[in-house]
C-alpha cells in the first residue's frame, strides 16, 4: 500500500513538531525516518498510524484518505520500542489478538487464527514458545513477538518505532538483518524510526533524514551518504568535518592561503567546506590544507587525527593509515578528494 | 559428631543461603518474637479459651442458630460490600490516575478519610442520611425501600469503610499499565471496550484482588459502624462481631471466644484461598520481577 503525508502539521499545545511535512511512500519498499531526538520523526510515524492526529494536512493510503480514520480502522502494524506486549496473555494469545478482536462477520474461525498464529511464529522463528508469557523471554524474542502480533493483522502498512532501541548491540544487528529478510519475503509497506544512523543506512530502501520538525532529504542510502543537500544531513549521516572558507577567483582560501580546491559555480563570499574524513589524501603541495595535530587516536583499521588548520584554531578531523608516524604537533597538509560547499549562514 | 553437624548445617543450609545482606538470624528472631507478642499469643489465647467448652460445647456454642445467623449476615454482607468496592474503586482510581481535574488532589485526599474516621462518627452518619427521615433515606422511603436499620444499612458501613482499601492498592498498579499497550491494543484493531476488558483489566487483576481481600477482612472485623446502622435484629442484621460483644455483656466467655474462633477460621481460609490466587497471577504475569 503506497502512503501519501501531504502538507502535514502537527502541533502539541501550539508547539509545532511537524512543520508542513511531505512524503510519498511507496509501495513494498523499506523506509526509514532518520534524525535526532526532537526531529518529528516519532511524531511522523504516530501520524501515518492515526495515534496522533494532524493539526492540518492528510495523509492518504492509496486513494483514501487515512487522514479522518482512526487508528483502529486504518489497519497498520505497529511495533514498540519497549515492545507493549500483553504479559497476561501467552505468545500464542499475544499474536492472535487482533484477529480475536474482531467483529463476527470478518473473524476467522478459531482453528484458522490459530494455524495463523502458530505459522506466524515459525516466521519469527519462535516456534515452540507459543505457551509463554512475555516476561520469561529476552528482549529480541519479544520484540519478535511484538513483530509477528503486528504481521497477524496483515497490515496495509507496517511501522516500527526504534524497533532496537531498547536491545544490546548485537541482538540489536541480528534483528536487523532478520527485519530485512522478514520484508523482503512478505513485502509490506515498512516505515520505521530510529536515530541510528547506521542502522538506517544498513536497512532502508530509502530514508527520509528530519531534523527540527521538517525533512531534510529524502533518497536512497547511496544518494543521501554521497550527495547530501544542506550541511545538517552531511553532518547527520556519517563521519563529517567542516570548515569555514572564503571563495575568491573561483578558488577556496582559509586563512589567506589558497587550498588548491576549485569553488565550481559558487558564488564569492564565505561559505562552509564539508569533507568525509576518510575521504582525503596527504600531498606535500603549496595549495593544501595545512595543520599541526592536536590529537590523535587508533579507530578500528586507521588512524583519527584531529589537525588544527590556520592560526584560528578550527579544528578538523583526517584519516591516516594506522602505521602513518604522525604524533602530538606533526605538521600535515592534506586536500580532501570529495567534498562539498554550503554558504555560511 | 563431626557428621552429624555437617548434615545438620546441610539442612539449616538449605534456609540460610550465602547473602550479602547480612543479619537473617537477627531479623528472623526478632521477626518471630514480634509475630509471636502482636499475633500469635493472643490468638492461642482465644484457642485455648474456646477449647475450655470442651469438643461438644464447642460445637454446641458455634452452631447455635443465631451464631449461624450472624456469622452469615457477617460474612455475605462482607463479601458483596467487598465485591461493590471492587467494582466501584477501581473505578474511582481510573478517574484518578486517568484523568486530570480540578480538586483532583482534594477528592485523592478525602479517599482516605474513613481510614482516619473514628468509625462510630461514620456509623452515625451514615444512619443520620439514610434513616428514613434522613437525606437519602427519604428519598427511598416513599418507595418503600429501608436502607438504615437493614442488611442493607450493614452493606452501606461496610462499603464506606473497605473504599480506601481498594482504591489504594489500584492505583499505583493502574498508573504502571503503559499507555503504550493501551495503544498496542487499538493498532491490532480492538474497540475502546475491548482493550479495557480483554488488556487493562485482566493486567489489574492481582491488584483488583488484594484489594478484594483487605477491603473483605476490614469489613468482616467492622464492628463500630455497623452497629448503628444495622437495627441488630437477631437473624436479620445482627453481625457477628456485636454477638461477641453481647455474649461478653453475658459473662460467656467461652462462647464468645467460640464465635470469634469460628470468625477466625473462616476468614482465614479466604484469606488464604486469595492469597494463593494473587500469587500464582502474580507469577504468571511477571509482576514484582
Amino acid at each position: 500500500m503506497e502512503v501519501r503525508v501531504q502538507n502535514v502539521r502537527k502541533e502539541f499545545d501550539r508547539f509545532p513538531a511537524l512543520h508542513d511535512v511531505s512524503l510519498d511512500i511507496r509501495s513494498g519498499e523499506l523506509i526509514a525516518l532518520l534524525g535526532p531526538s526532537g526531529s518529528g520523526k516519532t511524531t511522523l510515524l504516530r501520524l501515518i498510524a492515526g495515534l496522533e492526529m494532524p493539526t492540518q494536512g492528510k495523509i492518504f493510503f492509496g486513494d483514501t484518505d487515512a487522514s479522518e480514520k482512526t487508528v483502529q480502522e486504518r489497519n497498520i502494524g505497529f511495533v514498540f520500542q519497549h515492545y507493549a506486549l500483553f504479559r497476561h496473555m501467552t505468545i500464542l494469545e499475544n499474536i492472535s489478538f487482533g484477529l480475536k478482536v474482531r467483529p463476527r462477520s470478518t473473524r476467522p474461525p478459531a482453528h484458522e487464527i490459530r494455524r495463523r498464529a502458530m505459522e506466524l511464529l515459525d516466521l519469527v522463528q519462535l516456534s515452540g514458545l507459543e505457551k509463554r508469557y512475555p516476561n520469561q523471554l529476552s528482549g529480541g524474542q519479544r520484540q519478535r513477538v511484538a513483530l509477528a502480533r503486528a504481521l497477524a493483522i496483515e497490515p496495509a502498512v507496517l511501522l516500527l518505532d526504534e524497533p532496537f532501541g531498547a536491545l544490546d548491540a548485537q541482538v540489536r544487528r541480528e534483528l536487523r538483518k532478520w527485519l530485512r529478510e522478514i520484508h523482503d519475503r512478505t513485502g509490506h509497506t515498512t516505515v520505521f524510526v530510529t536515530h541510528d544512523q547506521e542502522e538506517a543506512l544498513e536497512l532502508s530502501d530509502r530514508l527520509c533524514v528530519m531534523s527540527q520538525g521538517k525533512i531534510e532529504q529524502v533518497g536512497t542510502p547511496d544518494t543521501v551518504y554521497d550527495h547530501p543537500t544542506s550541511p545538517f544531513v552531511f553532518g547527520f549521516i556519517g563521519e563529517s568535518s567542516e570548515l569555514p572558507v572564503t571563495i575568491e577567483n573561483n578558488e577556496l582560501w582559509v586563512g589567506g592561503r589558497a587550498i588548491g580546491i576549485p569553488a565550481g559555480d559558487a558564488s564569492p563570499g564565505n561559505a562552509r567546506l564539508f569533507f568525509r574524513p576518510h575521504d582525503v589524501e596527504l600531498i606535500e603541495a603549496e595549495a593544501s590544507l595545512a595543520g599541526v595535530v592536536s590529537t590523535s587516536r587508533r579507530v578500528g583499521g586507521t588512524r583519527r587525527v584531529e589537525l588544527e588548520i590556520g592560526g584560528a584554531g578550527h579544528l578538523v578531523e583526517v584519516d591516516l593509515p594506522f602505521d602513518h608516524p604522525a604524533g602530538d604537533k606533526t605538521r600535515l597538509a592534506f586536500r580532501p578528494r570529495r567534498w562539498k560547499l554550503f554558504p555560511a549562514t | 559428631m563431626s557428621a552429624s553437624v555437617s548434615s545438620v548445617a546441610r539442612r539449616l543450609g538449605r534456609f540460610r543461603r550465602p547473602s550479602v545482606i547480612p543479619g537473617f538470624g537477627l531479623t528472623l528472631g526478632f521477626t518471630l518474637t514480634y509475630f509471636s507478642l502482636i499475633i500469635l499469643i493472643p490468638l492461642i489465647a482465644l484457642a485455648v479459651r474456646s477449647a475450655g467448652l470442651g469438643p461438644e460445647g464447642f460445637w454446641k456454642a458455634a452452631t447455635d442458630p443465631r451464631v449461624l445467623g450472624a456469622l452469615r449476615v457477617s460474612f455475605v454482607s462482607a463479601l458483596f460490600a467487598a465485591a461493590v468496592n471492587v467494582v466501584f474503586g477501581t473505578l474511582i482510581a481510573w478517574v484518578l490516575v486517568r484523568y486530570r481535574f480540578p480538586g483532583r488532589r482534594i477528592f485523592d485526599a478525602i479517599i482516605d478519610l474513613p481510614f482516619a474516621l473514628p468509625t462510630a462518627v461514620a456509623g452515625i452518619a451514615l444512619t443520620a442520611i439514610y434513616a428514613p427521615n434522613g437525606a437519602i433515606g427519604a428519598l427511598f422511603a416513599p418507595l418503600g425501600w429501608r436502607i438504615a436499620y437493614t442488611p442493607a444499612g450493614i452493606i452501606i458501613a461496610m462499603i464506606f469503610i473497605g473504599l480506601p482499601f481498594v482504591v489504594r492498592t489500584i492505583q499505583p498498579i493502574l498508573e504502571e499499565v503503559s499507555h503504550e499497550v493501551e495503544e498496542a491494543s487499538a493498532t491490532l484493531g480492538a474497540s475502546r471496550l475491548q482493550t479495557v476488558t480483554r488488556v487493562i483489566l485482566p493486567s489489574l487483576m492481582p491488584a483488583i484482588l488484594t484489594g478484594f481481600a483487605l477491603a473483605f477482612a476490614r469489613a468482616v472485623g467492622e464492628y463500630g459502624s455497623v452497629i448503628f446502622i444495622a437495627g441488630n435484629i437477631p437473624f436479620v442484621s445482627e453481625i457477628a462481631p456485636l454477638l461477641i460483644v453481647i455474649r461478653l455483656e453475658e459473662t460467656n466467655y467461652a462462647g464468645a471466644a467460640a464465635i470469634a474462633s469460628v470468625m477466625l477460621i473462616i476468614s482465614f481460609l479466604l484469606l488464604f484461598a486469595i492469597n494463593l490466587i494473587q500469587a500464582w497471577s502474580r507469577r504468571r504475569y511477571g509482576y514484582g520481577n
